[in-house]
């Protein structure tokens, strides 16, 4: 089983976004990096198979040097290698671009990624991955089993789950509970330092969207607290005040 | 040019969010001076597709064919393509759903179309293409140039509110070419809760979390949910912990919900929790401990026992 994982650098779930340059840019000035969490289940999930059916785990990532922590953190969980596509991420059809030619060089019979970025959520690069190769694509995978050259999948649906069944080679964008995230032990982060991240240029340049500028969300406002010996003023405030119900 | 909206049917109903995507795609067409087409795919009645009209649109394309009743992502994509292709649509409007985003992800790679999602304004079309749209799962936006000449707009739920007029919409048969390579993957079993309000779709939810203790206490968490009309949902402890199922789980790693009215009881109000749930119109917290760091992102608190204060509330609703 060859695998390939693609994981985004992504400010850490606790960040307060605050933005600089005028509000063109997000201030990183401060900002923990992290691996995507859906990309860690994917990731998680990847070594799991791997152990249970051997194989490799090759992880990528579209970004620039400042995610390489976030790539050996990802060795150290247990890939084999690590490529980084040398450039600044910002458009969902260039990083697609890149990782398909990628995935072309070898022939992985899994591509996994997360179900969505932590950062700009577009959920997008999955689906057009998988049509630029001409292979299926699903998302959101809750689980994964590999029997033979099938790949057995519950996906999540509103108000349910799906269970699906689909050969191999496939694009698969993961979440929870498809596996535990994995935490990295001493002996993983020694041998991480010398597993091999190989850096390539992009090819092509071509994006479809551009960011012009930010802002961040007003401010709700103060709470009104409701004394519990009187909890059914509540109800009536919503429906007068607030008018929800 | 013109706008195609793709609209999904819920038991034979136009959906919510699909309604606010017909009303959204309708004003683009508008500012842009062209008409708008709805695609709706699989089983309903031509009363019901008819209303689209009311929402603004003009013309309903409708594609019922037997292998299009499963939700097949690859399969729908190649569908709106080739409608959009037919309607010589250059954007396409489509809320967010666990079948639109998989569909909108491979039509970006069939049209070569720029994606934006969760898209939360009309766009601005005076110089360009600019729409704003929710980032960080709510932390942020971004106002996003679409350069593409196809552009797709997957819009947040609950944050565009529709008019109504008595208008009516056509409707058409519409029979696209099915290719086999769009059903490779098969559907072998689909497990759904029927009957009950769709989280995602719904104006109100009632949420607890670990302060429920235990999955058996969930009776006074569906009972004021069931007085309100309101859908569930719950913390991701209380997922992880099978206490409820999957699809109810909201937040950072669950699903991101923009109802009216999120009443969150025995939550603590972490921040990957208020991911989820921060774009709400109105949140209740409910928490036995004042310092919950949810009371500050709360426009309403009570300070109590929910075992004492939910069942108060469900009788003050019924009282109505
Ligand atoms: C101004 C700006 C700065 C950015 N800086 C960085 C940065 O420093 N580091 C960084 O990693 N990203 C960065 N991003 C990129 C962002 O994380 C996404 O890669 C890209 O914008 C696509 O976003 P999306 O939300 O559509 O991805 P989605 O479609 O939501 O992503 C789905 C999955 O695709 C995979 N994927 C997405 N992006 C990448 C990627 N870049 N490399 C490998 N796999 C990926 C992941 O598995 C992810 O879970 C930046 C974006 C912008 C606009
Ligand atoms: C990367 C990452 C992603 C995450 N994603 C999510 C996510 O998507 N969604 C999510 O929810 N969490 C997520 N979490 C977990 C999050 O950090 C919190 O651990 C979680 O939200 C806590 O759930 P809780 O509020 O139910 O439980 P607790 O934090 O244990 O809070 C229980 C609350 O109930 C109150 N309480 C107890 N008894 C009563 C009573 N009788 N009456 C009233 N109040 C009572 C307590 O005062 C307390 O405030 C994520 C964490 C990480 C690291």
């Amino acid at each position: 089983m060859k695998i390939l994982v693609c994981v985004t650098s992504v400010p850490d779930t606790i960040t307060k976004i605050t933005l600089t340059d005028n509000n063109t840019k997000l201030n990183k000035a401060g900002v923990q990096f992290i691996t995507g969490p859906y990309d860690d289940y994917a990731l998680s999930r990847a070594v799991e198979l791997k152990e249970q059916l051997g194989g490799s785990v090759t992880v990528l990532n579209v970004g620039e040097s400042d995610a390489d922590p976030v790539i050996r953190k990802c060795l150290a969980i247990g890939a084999d290698d690590a490529i980084r596509v040398n450039a600044e991420p910002t458009d969902a059809y260039f990083v697609a671009e890149q990782i398909a030619a990628i995935a072309k060089e070898s022939s992985y019979d899994l591509i996994l990624m997360g179900r969505e970025s932590i950062d700009y959520n577009g959920g997008q690069v999955h689906g057009i991955v998988g049509e630029m190769l001409g292979l299926p694509s699903i998302s959101p995978v809750m689980k994964l089993a590999i029997e033979g050259s099938t790949a057995k999948i519950t996906r999540e649906i509103e108000g349910g789950h799906e269970e699906l069944e689909a050969g191999l080679p496939l694009v698969l964008g993961c979440q929870e509970p498809i596996a535990e995230w994995k935490i990295p032990n001493m002996r993983g982060i020694m041998s991480a330092r010398t597993k091999p991240l190989k850096v390539v240029e992009p090819t092509g340049k071509e994006t479809l969207t551009h960011i012009a500028n930010y802002e961040l969300p007003p401010a709700r406002g103060a709470c009104k607290m409701i004394p519990a010996s009187e909890a059914e003023t509540l109800i009536k405030l919503l429906r007068t005040e607030a008018k929800v119900i | 040019m013109s706008v195609l909206i793709f609209a999904e049917l819920d038991e034979g109903a136009l959906k919510k969010s699909s309604l606010e995507a017909i009303y959204y795609g309708s004003k683009v067409a508008e500012l842009t001076g062209t008409s708008a087409t709805v695609l709706v795919l699989g089983e309903g009645n031509a009363d019901e597709l008819a209303k689209a009209g009311r929402f603004g649109a003009s013309k309903v394309l409708h594609a019922s064919d037997a292998q299009l009743t499963e939700g097949n992502a690859m399969a729908y994509a190649s569908v709106v393509a080739e409608a959009a292709n037919q309607e010589g649509a250059d954007v396409i409007v489509l809320a967010k759903s666990s079948l639109a985003d998989s569909m909108a992800a491979r039509l970006a790679g069939k049209l070569k179309a720029g994606l934006a999602a969760n898209v939360i304004e009309l766009p601005d079309v005076s110089n360009g293409f600019r729409v704003k749209r929710s980032i960080f799962t709510g932390k942020a936006f971004a106002f996003t140039e679409l350069t593409a000449e196809k552009k797709i707009l997957a819009i947040k739920k609950n944050t565009i509110t529709p008019e109504e007029t008595e208008a009516t919409a056509t409707v058409e048969a519409f029979k696209p070419a099915l290719n086999n390579a769009d059903f490779a993957v098969k559907v072998t079993k689909v497990e759904k809760a029927t009957g009950d309000i769709l989280l995602p779709e719904a104006d109100l939810v009632v949420s607890a979390g670990r302060g429920l203790k235990g999955p058996e206490n969930w009776g006074i968490v569906e009972d004021l949910a069931k007085a309100l009309h309101a859908a569930t949902a719950c913390s991701k402890p209380v997922s992880d912990l099978d206490w409820r199922p999957h699809h109810e789980h909201v937040g950072q790693t669950g699903i991101k919900i923009s109802p009216n009215l999120y009443i969150a009881c025995g939550i603590s109000g972490a921040i990957q929790h208020l991911a989820g749930v921060n774009s709400s119109k109105v949140i209740v917290v409910i928490n036995k401990d004042a310092e919950a760091p949810f009371f500050k992102s709360a426009d309403y608190g009570i300070v109590g026992d929910v075992f004492e204060v939910l069942p108060r509330l469900t009788k003050a609703v019924q009282a109505l």
